[in-house]
C-alpha cells in the first residue's frame, strides 16, 4: 500500500480527518489570521476611548434586550448607506468592542452612527414608547428600563475581563466604576452607550 | 488596506493562496490522467455483495473542464484585484476607491441641481414640485424622526405645521434653525411661583390669553405673577420673544401638551433643567447636510405653512 494514496485516506480515519481539517482551514488562514496583524484592523481610530462604566453597562443592556436582533452597527461603503447613516464603518472603531455588535439584521435602522444624532430626551421618550415620536415604528416599548437601577455589582468584574482582552482600563477607572452607576437607571446607561456610538468618524459636507 | 505588522504576512498569504491553487492544479492533473475502463486497473479493491466493485474512474470531462476554467479565472482575478498580500492588483481597485467614485458620481449629478436650488429664493423653491419631492425625501430621512413624517411634531418636538414659530418663521430664520440648531431653556418656576396655587393661577392667565376656558377667579393673581416672573422672556403681552425662542403663549399652540396638567408641569419643572446636555435641543445640521440640502429643507419647512 502506497502511503500517498486514495486507500490510505479512505482506510485510516485519523489521516482523513487531518486532511479534511487542513483543506478547509486554508481559506480562513489566508483571509482571517492576517487581520490580527494589521494596523488598520487592530489600532483604534483617533479619539476612540474605551466605554465608561455607564456606557459599558448600557452595552450589556443592549445585548440583553436583543437590540442587535433588529439593529445592525455596520455601515457598508455604499452610497445609499452613507447617504442615510453617515460615513461607512471602519475596523478601528470597534477595537474595544468584545464582542462587536455588527449584527446582520435590519428590521430597524443601523445604529453605528446614532451617537449625537438625537438628544438624550428624545431617546428617553423613544425608548419608553417609540410610536410616540415615530408613529410608523414597529419597535417595542422598553418602559422598564427607566425604572430599573443599573447593576453596579458586576461592573468591576466585567471591566477586568475586558482588560484581559486588551481594553486599556486603568486600576483607577475600574475601582471608580461602581460609583459611576450609583443612582443611574438602565435607561441612562443604554442612552449613554448609544450617544457614543460612531462619533469618532465623521463625514462632513 | 494592507498595513501588516511585518512582511511575513505577505508571504504567508501568497504561499497559502498560490499553494492552494497549485494543489488544485496537481489534483486535477493527476485525476485527469486517462484511465482504462477496466476493473483491474481502477479498482479500489472495495467489493460488496460479492461482485459490486468500487472503481476509481476519471472525473467527467465537463466537470474537469469547468475546474480548469475556474483556475484560469482565479489567475486573472488575482492579477487584476488586490488579493495576494500587499499586491495592489493591476486594476488598482479598492473598496474605498469604488465608494469614493460612487459618491463623486452622485455629487456630479446633484451639484448642478443644488446650485440651481441655492440660486432660487425660498419662496419660489417652495412652489417647485420636483424640488419639494427631493426635499420631502431628505425630510423623511433626517427630520421626521422628531418632527414626524407629516411634520406634525410630537409632545416635546415642534410641530412644523402649526404656523407658530418659537425662533421666527421667516425663511432666513428657519434656515438658521436648521443649520445651527436651537437650544431653548425654560427654567423651573415651581418654587418661584409659590407652588401649585401660583402655577395654577399663571396657567389660568395664560389660558385666558389664548381664549381657552379657564378659572376666571385666578386670572388677576395669575396676571401679577406673570408680569413678575414670565414677562421677561414671554413678553408683557405673552407674545414670546423669538431671539431666545420663548414661545408665543397667545396662539393656543402647545409644544409640550395642551392639557392643564401638561402646561402646569412645564411651568413647574421647566425643561432642560433636570437633564444634562441635550435636552430637547434641535441639533445643528450644518456639516451633516450640504448647504444646498439645508436651503432646500428650509423651503420645504417654510412651504408647509406658506404655500
Amino acid at each position: 500500500m502506497k502511503f500517498f494514496s486514495h486507500e490510505t485516506l479512505e482506510t485510516k480515519l485519523p489521516w482523513l480527518i487531518m486532511a479534511i481539517v487542513v483543506v478547509i482551514s486554508i481559506g480562513g488562514l489566508a483571509l482571517n489570521v492576517p487581520l490580527f496583524f494589521q494596523g488598520s484592523t487592530t489600532e483604534p481610530v483617533a479619539g476612540l476611548k474605551p466605554y465608561t462604566a455607564l456606557q459599558l453597562e448600557g452595552r450589556d443592556i443592549y445585548i440583553r434586550e436583543g437590540c442587535h436582533g433588529c439593529h445592525s452597527q455596520m455601515i457598508r461603503p455604499f452610497r445609499s448607506e452613507a447617504e442615510r447613516y453617515g460615513h461607512y464603518s471602519v475596523a478601528g472603531e470597534f477595537v474595544y468592542d468584545h464582542p462587536f455588535q455588527f449584527s446582520s439584521h435590519r428590521r430597524g435602522p443601523d445604529l453605528a452612527r446614532i451617537g449625537g444624532k438625537f438628544s438624550d430626551e428624545w431617546h428617553r421618550i423613544h425608548m419608553r414608547k417609540p410610536k410616540s415620536v415615530v408613529p410608523e415604528s414597529n419597535m417595542p416599548n422598553y418602559p422598564w428600563l427607566m425604572k430599573t437601577p443599573a447593576n453596579g455589582k458586576t461592573i468591576t468584574a466585567k471591566m477586568k475581563a475586558l482588560r484581559i482582552l486588551g481594553v486599556p482600563y486603568t486600576d483607577a477607572e475600574i475601582s471608580a466604576a461602581p460609583g459611576e452607576l450609583v443612582g443611574k437607571t438602565e435607561e441612562d446607561a443604554l442612552i449613554a452607550y448609544m450617544q457614543v456610538l460612531g462619533i469618532h468618524v465623521k463625514s462632513v459636507r | 488596506m494592507s498595513d501588516f505588522t511585518s512582511n511575513f504576512w505577505d508571504f504567508y498569504i501568497v504561499i497559502l493562496t498560490v499553494g492552494a491553487l497549485l494543489f488544485c492544479v496537481w489534483i486535477l492533473a493527476v485525476m485527469g490522467k486517462s484511465k482504462k475502463e477496466e476493473k483491474a486497473a481502477n479498482s479500489t479493491t472495495h467489493v460488496w455483495d460479492g461482485d459490486l466493485t468500487e472503481l476509481n474512474n476519471q472525473l467527467p470531462n465537463w466537470w474537469r473542464g469547468l475546474f480548469w476554467v475556474l483556475l484560469i479565472f482565479s489567475v486573472g482575478y488575482l492579477l487584476y484585484y488586490p488579493g495576494l498580500g500587499s499586491f495592489k492588483g493591476l486594476g488598482g481597485w479598492t473598496q474605498t476607491g469604488q465608494f469614493d467614485k460612487e459618491m463623486a458620481a452622485l455629487e456630479a449629478k446633484t451639484k448642478p441641481m443644488y446650485d440651481g436650488f441655492l440660486a432660487m429664493r425660498v419662496e419660489d423653491l417652495a412652489k417647485n414640485q420636483k424640488a419639494m419631492g427631493t426635499a420631502q425625501r431628505i425630510f423623511l430621512n433626517e427630520c421626521a424622526r422628531c418632527h414626524g413624517s407629516d411634520a406634525g411634531g410630537a409632545i416635546g418636538f415642534k410641530s412644523l405645521r402649526s404656523g407658530a414659530w418659537n425662533w421666527g418663521g421667516a425663511p432666513i430664520e428657519i434656515e438658521e434653525s436648521i443649520a445651527g440648531g436651537r437650544t431653548g431653556v425654560m427654567p423651573p418656576m415651581g418654587e418661584v411661583l409659590g407652588g401649585e396655587p401660583g402655577i395654577k393661577a399663571v396657567v389660568a392667565y395664560t389660558f385666558s390669553l389664548s381664549g381657552r376656558p379657564h378659572d376666571t377667579n385666578l386670572v388677576a393673581k395669575g396676571e401679577t405673577l406673570f408680569e413678575e416672573n414670565c414677562a421677561v422672556c414671554h413678553g408683557a403681552d405673552g407674545k414670546g420673544m423669538k431671539e431666545i425662542g420663548a414661545p408665543d403663549l397667545t396662539d393656543n399652540v402647545w409644544d409640550y401638551g395642551s392639557s392643564e396638567k401638561a402646561v402646569m408641569r412645564i411651568v413647574e419643572f421647566g425643561h432642560n433643567s433636570e437633564l444634562d446636555e441635550g435636552g430637547f435641543a434641535m441639533p445643528a445640521y450644518k456639516g451633516v447636510l450640504s448647504e444646498g440640502q439645508i436651503h432646500l429643507l428650509t423651503a420645504y419647512v417654510w412651504g408647509l405653512t406658506n404655500r
